[in-house]
């Protein structure tokens, strides 16, 4: 049996199992903490510093995302040096780099009071278009480490990619900055589902994005069961005008945990190549009674 | 584990360089390594990029395979630990390239004028030259480092593009101490001198007493890391000795680079057996049997002495499996760092030494349970460690007599600058700002400010002379001791230009992991050129509260400190 610990979280006391996180307290509590290179299926990074909170007794601020819970800490998720450092940190962010794709990002923009204009304003994007399946898109790139991590040891095992360089100049590469088709990436797609801020996008959805034809407002996802091969993982399909425009598994899937395979995320086409008036097996099987 | 390679061929000469460091795959069908063998040796990267730096001038796709293929690392991985590297090259470049030092106390002495004088005579910069932050030689008001083809590289200082063949003049110890009175009058060569001037009595008394007395001594001494977090050295060492957890690792973080420090370069160049000896007795107290020495990669002077002493030292039995016929194995690895400033945080360090990018980690947990390969881990600066012979020695209470609080014992300063005779000082704790830079021959002219504790540290005003440099003087006055860097400011010097500076550096030297120092630096040094100075409060906030280690959380106080005392002009 686990131990717990008991800590205070902006004045509840919760208790958790050890080893748990600031955050996972915060959130056991109802506590809202904005997270950007945080995700349930990676091992946290701790760079994006959105996550900070103010633990009593601390010289600094600690990420709550990797900062384990230990007993009797106090902490404060919503005080003004939380809020100012926040505040900061979304507006160095986007003053960098381009974040209308981060589904969070404006409302936490309004909610700190965050200004980013008043440092300039990010570069235009310069997306990478080196093969067919998905873009790469780092004028939208806050760094995160996401997309390295799902390549490597927490999901694909390919480490095609890594970050490069140092400083301001530090940036995700392959091997010389080769193209991907050249350099070791298999093409999963892992990368793209964990990407918070797009700037890593299946091609399918930056062509209609770029032609202006992107309605999220129109799209279905009907859940079904990847049929290549045995594994059973399971795929959301997003649909827009009857086409397949993307495709993904739930973070929370026993199978995938988020993960696909080439098949699974890209194998899709053939779905809308189906001639006029074809029967699927289950069709066929209902024809006969 | 199934790693794609680059297909790329390295030449022969590659393949040459790397044999010393990491052998070839073997050819046998019937012998296969890899695998986990393979990548255990991950922490190999470091040194092979290094061997075909200096085998070959640069690190080409071919080479990179290589070391890829006989580390299995794949290729994105190892390209992106080489990329971190300012002394690592993944362009072919010239045979010789220069670097010379634009930093803080070489700018006073007017290195603009002569990086303007050097790109008329050596062509445009980027080619054959490029600047660099500080080179460690302040004392001698210009520097540059070079590095060719076949050598490890030379430091030249005083620096003049007619002297690049000449060896850099001495550091002086303008006021020796208990650690720097061998400097300069024992061949640093020589163990037998060593021996004859009181070398390795304190191994021999530590061994006598035991691994638990010696870390009481150092406790008792009230000995604090002179690195610039000043914690206590025997508690560390206590934490690591009682772990159950082996191997126990010890690491000498010599990788000096704050800028106007140069007090371990002198140190090791000057006293290197010591450090030897000092590491011992670390190893022997807290039950490690390898210590590692990472020392600076523009250091080659301090490379070669330190390497000469630990290979001496091994041949007389004084490391190895049986150390002094004592029965305890210590031995001493050494590695180079390659040109990244952020790699003197002992967690960056620690990073590095593995074969990763040298990118700090979160603390907790901290390295006295979750250091090198994931191991109890003392880290320890160079000067930290030197007082341990004192203190073993002499005893711990003794030692404690000198200074007050937190600071006990004896302080090294690199003072330079606006000084007559620049060079390391020696003093009992408790002396002041004036009394060090007294020592030193005193101001060259009227002072404007003096810079304690380098890029990291702050700005004092001349009026504060009288405050003394122990970790609670500096305190009081809104600064920190730091790395013992003195630079003395005079009303000649254009402080606005270095505050600039200071700020580019840190830009340059911010691995670039976390958003409030990799954006923060950069925003911070576009502020001040734009003379905006009203952006500096919410930057400093938000760099010193969020961000990951020390570096971030003091890029903003040399600033700062400037701004508070009135020395830079702008909109505030």
């Amino acid at each position: 049996m686990s131990r717990t610990v008991t800590l205070t979280v902006d004045g509840h006391e919760v208790a958790l199992p050890e080893g748990s996180t600031l955050l996972e307290a915060a959130r056991a509590v109802g506590v809202e903490v904005p997270t950007l290179c945080y995700l349930e299926t990676l091992t946290p990074v701790n760079v994006c510093r959105i996550c900070v909170v103010e633990v009593e007794g601390s010289r600094t601020l600690v990420p709550a995302c990797s900062r384990v819970a230990e007993p009797g800490m106090v902490v404060r998720t919503g005080s003004a040096r939380v809020r100012r450092a926040r505040r900061m940190v979304l507006e160095l962010l986007g003053s960098a780099v381009h974040l209308d794709l981060a589904p969070e990002v404006a409302s936490w923009m309004e909610e700190y009071g965050a200004e980013p204009g008043r440092w300039g304003t990010p570069p235009a994007p310069e997306p990478r278009v080196d093969n067919d399946l998905y873009v790469r898109d780092y004028g939208r790139c806050i760094l995160c480490y996401k997309c390295v991590e799902a390549c490597g040891v927490d999901a694909q095992w390919t480490f095609a990619i890594a970050v490069a360089g140092r400083g301001d100049e530090a940036h995700i590469s392959t091997e010389y900055d080769v193209d991907l088709p050249e350099s070791a990436c298999v093409f999963c797609g892992n990368c793209i589902a964990v990407c918070p801020t797009g700037a890593l996008m299946a091609k399918s959805e930056w062509d209609l994005r770029q032609a202006g034809r992107w309605t999220p407002e129109t799209q279905h996802t009907t859940t079904t069961v990847c049929s290549y091969c045995g594994v059973g993982c399971n795929l959301e399909l997003w649909v827009q005008d009857g086409r397949v425009v993307k495709v993904t598994s739930p973070l929370d899937h026993d199978v995938t945990r988020g993960n696909l395979c080439i098949k699974g995320r890209f194998g899709y086409t053939y779905l809308h190549d189906l001639p006029e008036g074809y029967l699927t097996p289950i069709d066929h099987l209902l024809s006969r009674f | 584990m199934d790693i794609r390679f680059m297909e790329v061929k390295a030449t022969e000469a590659e393949r040459a360089a790397l044999d010393p460091v990491v052998e070839a795959p073997s050819t046998s069908p019937r012998l296969v390594v890899g695998g986990r063998t393979a990548r255990s040796r991950r922490h190999l990267l470091l040194p092979a990029l290094w061997a075909l730096q200096t085998g070959v001038g640069w690190v080409s796709r071919g080479g990179l395979d290589e070391i890829c293929r006989r580390l299995e690392i794949p290729p994105a991985e190892a390209y992106a630990v080489a990329s971190f590297y300012d002394l690592i090259s993944l362009e072919e470049r010239p045979e010789r390239t220069v670097r010379i030092c634009d930093d803080v106390v070489c700018r006073m002495a007017g290195a603009e004028d002569r990086l303007a004088d050097l790109a008329a005579r050596l062509g445009p910069e980027g080619e054959a030259w490029e600047r660099s932050s500080c080179l460690g030689r302040c004392d001698r008001r210009s520097a540059a480092f070079v590095q060719e083809v076949g050598s490890a590289g030379r430091s030249v200082a005083p620096f003049d593009p007619a002297w690049l063949d000449r060896p850099p003049e001495p550091t002086p110890v303008v006021a020796a101490g208990p650690l720097t009175e061998r400097i300069g009058h024992a061949d640093p060569t020589d163990l037998d001198a060593y021996r004859a001037a009181g070398g390795y009595r304190a191994l021999r008394a530590a061994v006598a007493m035991g691994p638990d007395a010696v870390i009481r001594e150092v406790k008792d001494s009230g000995l604090v890391g002179r690195g610039g977090a000043a914690f206590p050295t025997g508690v560390k060492w206590e934490a690591v000795a009682g772990s159950p957890r082996r191997p126990h690792y010890l690491i000498c973080n010599a990788d000096e680079s704050e800028p106007g420090t140069f007090k371990d370069r002198v140190l090791i160049e000057g006293d290197p057996y010591a450090l030897v000896e000092a590491m011992t007795i670390a190893g022997y107290a807290t039950g490690c049997e390898r210590g590692y020495v990472y020392v600076r990669g523009e250091y080659p002077e301090a490379l070669a002495a330190l390497g000469h002493a630990v290979d001496t030292c091994r041949r007389r039995g004084l490391l190895g499996d049986d150390v002094m016929g004592a029965g305890f194995a210590f031995d001493i690895e050494i590695r180079r760092g390659a040109g990244a400033y952020i790699c003197g945080e002992e967690t960056a360090l620690i990073a590095s030494i593995e074969g990763h990018r040298g990118e700090p980690r979160a603390k907790p947990p901290f390295p006295t349970t979750h250091g090198l390969f994931g191991k109890p881990t003392v880290v320890n600066n160079v000067e930290t460690l030197m007082n341990v012979l004192r203190i073993v020695d002499e005893g711990g209470l003794s030692y404690a007599e000198h200074g007050e609080g937190r600071s006990r014992g004896t302080k090294l300063f690199a003072v330079s600058g606006a000084v007559a005779e620049p060079g390391v000082v020696e003093v009992p704790f408790g002396a002041t700002i004036g009394d060090v830079i007294s020592a030193a021959g005193g101001p060259s002219e009227p002072l404007a400010a003096v810079l304690v504790g380098g890029a990291a540290g702050s700005f004092v005003g001349p009026d504060d002379l009288d405050v003394p440099l122990t970790f609670e003087g500096m305190a009081s006055v809104g600064g920190a001791l730091g790395s013992g860097a003195v630079v003395a400011v005079g009303r000649s010097s254009d402080v606005e230009d270095l505050v600039r500076r200071i700020a580019r550096f840190f830009r340059e030297e911010s691995c670039g992991q976390c958003v409030p120092c990799r954006e923060g630096t950069r925003r911070q040094e576009e502020a001040l050129a734009a003379g905006r100075f009203d952006l500096l409060d919410d930057l400093a906030a938000v760099m010193g509260d969020a961000s990951i280690c020390g570096l971030g959380q003091t890029a903003s106080s040399a600033v700062r400190s400037g701004i508070a005392l009135g020395l830079l002009g702008g909109e505030s």
